[in-house]
């Protein structure tokens, strides 16, 4: 028994079950972010002493993380038009990139995160604190997430690849999509957290 | 998809253009933030502006938002209104309160 | 349907592990039965200690030993725990996973003609993450301080600063949202994307409506929820203080925290779920009592497509209508003013759909039997959850109203007698669907008529002691309290009708086991219906339909004239 739709959109809806399904997901985490960032202004208006981002966090590492993460959306896009080609060995290249892009946004997370602590800068020492490691740490574990499937994809992909090219495409646009997602919440956090 | 390869290729110049777009916007992000020549208001809409503006690229090239199904659009409107109402009914709740 | 490499799966695939949607709604059909159960027992040992405050629970009052009841004695944290618990299991793992895991999973793909869901390992999934929510919340009892007894509402800062039980509590209630955001994807998918042939979204069964509609409650609502629990964790576990204000002071000593934080945050962030929630507790039941109905009346749903714009239209202004809750948070006049607005107009759909069930009775020739007597009673119920409800939905006298057991009284009457009336009929309803017998009718006349007195026995009385502004959160049912001096008796009647209700549950639970082996077996339609889970075997094999079901025709043709029985299955041509 093969579900209907996996592949080829249903020709009344124009879409196929993932690509639905994925948007749904995307749907319910615009809401997950949009309630911390609820939060954040909740907390932003109700404080009378809300510091300047400066004054806890260096801009200058969520710049660059910044471009890391556009980088990586783009070569993410690039893996999977390489994938609509029917190109493998290209889309392998651009995807394992992705996925090494993520790495960097890790390990700079991880220097900005230790810094932090270094100076005794922890979620309690302040609310501005506390929600920016909940929001950034949250958007880390979603990279995360990102990382796992686009590194299934580049590395255990070739086999379903060979079988079924569409589907394999269908799969690497619907894992594009969440990580764009992720990188969309990032360029909302780094001017709303870094910069004001 | 079905696309054929060309399309796909006219595809990836637009890719590379938004690309540049986002870095140049970033760089006016940074940029403005340094040089400090706004006012604090006006400079929280600027940088909101800005990355307003990246994200929509993000969304309709890289996310292919530009030419989507008319359903997703939809599914996004809705998300989009109850988005709103959660960020922005608790802090409107916030300044009405009653004296005491 | 076939394809060459058919596997045997063994056991565990085939019952445990089991992608298989019909497999899946049974197992989130009888967790859910099995929670409700519980979390019916929570409530009967309150009220021991509400109709005989401060007296040993007589036989079973040593089991809970002295942390909770010394001599058998219930202490007020047992009762808090004993209350929360019962809140958070009936709504969370009782109704929830019963209306939309197990009637949406095992019903929806059939009626609209599919194989299975549109993903059936993500359905597998979100079955075994409800199963460890489920874990922890059962388990939380075990810990040192007990279960969360921050009620099913979780107030801050009084959670915050509560006994672990609490982070069990979030961190369970986590596992239930992905649960249910992983179901609801699911239900949409599987609506839009594998609906049969011929079968447009106004030829859907009702019963699909209000789940498509459900899905997307849960999906845009929980996720709000999911935070909030990630910040409560964070201010459990790091300190944090995003609920906790500045200059707080417990026990005459100041805490040591950064402060800053709002109380109210959490109230907004839980309520933007909780209001939502309660449609997604009612509009499955509507949906089983509008097909129950048609079915019985032997006549179409009066007002389809009314009911159909009703239920959008609901599920869209569930969203906006959540501080009705908070009008004595302080709220100010405008935005009471906004909520108290929209409240009245959520009112108006609720109001279409039951008057479109009522007047569907209308010149009917009623068959009753067991599904349709539960059926019909879910109207009077629900109207009295609904319309007990008008006066808390508006600012001046939610003042008086709110926290008082007023308030209990009408959302029991919209979940209890309400909802979980409409799953029984469900229950009786799509027995034959699930198993190929029937349950006993008489047995189900002897669970109904004892369950209809004893619901009304518990929670009628409930609204006139908070009328005379009995709060609902003491611990010894107002013995020490003055506002409840002429109406403190009635706990006893209310305690013995609960006691009677759970007698009532008997033949339930005989009629439920028994029928497996020795109900009477039925053919694949044993209602005459018309929809196509009916056109499916009885019990469906694995992908449903032994041929692809077409539609050619709405959902209720009952009585058409002219035509040669009493009802027109989708599936007939012409």
């Amino acid at each position: 028994m093969l579900i209907p739709h996996i592949v080829k959109p249903r020709p009344d809806t124009g879409l196929n079950n993932g690509k639905l399904g994925i948007w749904l997901f995307l749907a319910s985490e615009v809401m997950l972010f949009g309630a911390l960032f609820a939060t954040y202004l909740m907390l932003r208006m109700g404080s009378n002493d809300w510091p300047l981002g400066t004054k806890y966090l260096d801009p200058m590492w969520a710049a660059i993380n910044t471009i890391v993460l556009i980088t990586s959306s783009v070569t993410m896009v690039m893996a999977w038009a390489m994938s609509a080609k029917r190109n493998f060995a290209k889309f392998r290249l651009f995807m394992l990139l992705t996925v090494g892009l993520g790495f960097v946004f890790m390990i700079i997370k991880y220097i900005e995160y230790s810094a932090k602590f270094d100076h005794h800068y922890y979620p309690s020492t302040h609310v501005f604190l506390a929600i920016y490691f909940t929001l950034t740490g949250l958007h880390g574990l979603h990279v995360l997430g990102g990382m796992v499937v686009n590194g299934y994809l580049a590395l255990f992909g070739k086999k379903h690849y060979e079988q079924d090219p569409e589907w394999f495409t269908n799969r690497v646009e619907h894992s594009g999509l969440f990580w764009h997602f992720v990188d969309l919440v990032w360029i909302f956090l780094f001017p709303i957290l870094y910069l004001l | 998809m079905g696309k054929s390869h060309a399309e796909i290729s006219r595809h990836m110049r637009v890719y590379l253009m938004v690309f540049g777009a986002l870095l140049v916007l970033t760089a006016a992000t940074v940029g403005a933030w340094k040089l400090e020549f706004l006012p604090a208001g006006a400079a929280v809409a600027l940088a909101l502006a800005i990355a307003l503006c990246k994200a929509s690229l993000v969304a309709l090239y890289f996310m292919h938002l530009s030419a989507e199904n008319k359903m997703i659009y939809w599914i996004l409107a809705l998300t989009f209104v109850f988005f709103l109402v959660l960020l922005l009914v608790p802090v409107l709740t916030a300044f009405d309160v009653i004296a005491y | 349907m076939s394809d060459g490499h058919h596997e045997e799966l063994g056991f565990w695939r085939k019952y445990v592990f089991s992608t298989d949607h019909k497999v899946i709604g049974i197992q989130y059909s009888v967790t859910g039965l099995a929670f409700l159960f519980f979390g019916f027992c929570l409530m009967m040992l309150m009220r021991w200690q509400l109709a005989y405050p401060n007296q040993p629970i007589p036989l079973i009052g040593g089991l809970f030993g002295d942390a909770r009841a010394p001599g058998g004695i219930m202490l007020p944290d047992f009762y808090n725990e004993l209350g929360a618990m019962h809140g958070t299991i009936m709504v969370f793992l009782g109704v929830v996973p019963l209306a939309v895991g197990g009637f949406g999973n095992l019903i929806l793909p059939l009626q609209i003609g599919a194989a299975d869901m549109a993903f059936p390992k993500l359905n597998m999934l979100s079955y075994w993450s409800l199963f460890l929510g489920g874990v922890t919340m059962f388990g939380s009892f075990f810990l040192e301080g007990g279960a969360a007894q921050s009620g099913w509402t979780s107030y801050a800062p009084l959670s915050n600063i509560a006994p672990s039980g609490q982070t069990a509590w979030l961190i369970g209630m986590i596992f239930l949202i992905t649960s249910s955001l992983l179901g609801s994807v699911n239900f949409i998918v599987t609506t839009i994307q594998l609906r049969a042939q011929g079968l447009s979204f106004f030829r859907l069964p009702f019963f699909c409506w209000a789940q498509f509609v459900t899905a997307f409650l849960l999906l845009l609502a929980f996720p709000p929820l999911e935070a909030a629990g990630v910040l409560q964790l964070m201010d459990r576990l790091a300190d944090t203080s995003f609920f906790m204000p500045d200059g707080l002071v417990i026990s005459g000593e100041a805490l040591d925290i950064s402060g800053g934080g709002s109380p109210l945050l959490w109230q907004h962030l839980f309520w933007f779920l909780a209001h939502p929630e309660v449609y997604v507790l009612i509009l499955p039941a509507m949906g089983i009592v509008a097909e129950v109905i048609a079915n019985n009346t032997r006549k179409p749903l009066w007002g389809y497509r009314a009911m159909v714009y009703s239920v959008i239209f609901l599920g869209f202004m569930s969203f906006i209508v959540w501080a009705h809750h908070m009008f004595i948070t302080g709220m100010g006049t405008a935005m009471a003013t906004f909520f108290q607005t929209t409240t009245m107009i959520i009112s108006i759909p609720s109001v279409i759909i039951l008057t479109a069930l009522l007047l569907s009775l209308w010149g009917g020739s009623i068959r009753f039997n067991t599904p349709m007597l539960f059926a019909l009673a879910f109207l009077p119920m629900f109207g009295i959850g609904g319309l007990t409800g008008l006066p808390l939905g508006l600012a001046a006298p939610d003042i008086a109203l709110h926290d008082t057991y007023y308030v209990i009284g009408h959302f029991h009457y919209v979940v209890a007698p309400g909802t979980i009336f409409a799953l029984f009929a469900g229950v009786y309803y799509w027995y034959p669907k699930a198993t190929g017998r029937k349950m006993s009718e008489t047995l189900g006349k002897l669970h109904f008529w004892p369950s209809l007195i004893f619901m009304n026995g518990i929670f009628f009385p409930m609204l006139i002691q908070g009328l005379n502004g009995v709060s609902r959160r003491l611990a010894d049912g107002g013995a020490t309290y003055d506002f409840a001096g002429a109406v403190g008796p009635l706990n006893r009647m209310q305690s013995w009708s609960a006691w009677g209700l759970a007698l009532a549950q008997i033949p339930f639970i005989i009629n439920f086991f028994m029928s497996l082996r020795a109900g009477e077996k039925v053919g694949d339609n044993p209602w005459d219906a018309t929809t196509l889970e009916w056109a499916a075997p009885s019990p469906p094999p694995h992908g449903n339909f032994t041929t692809e079901p077409v539609v050619y025709r709405g959902p209720y043709e009952y009585s058409v004239p002219g035509a040669e029985n009493d009802f027109t299955p989708q599936t007939q041509e012409g």
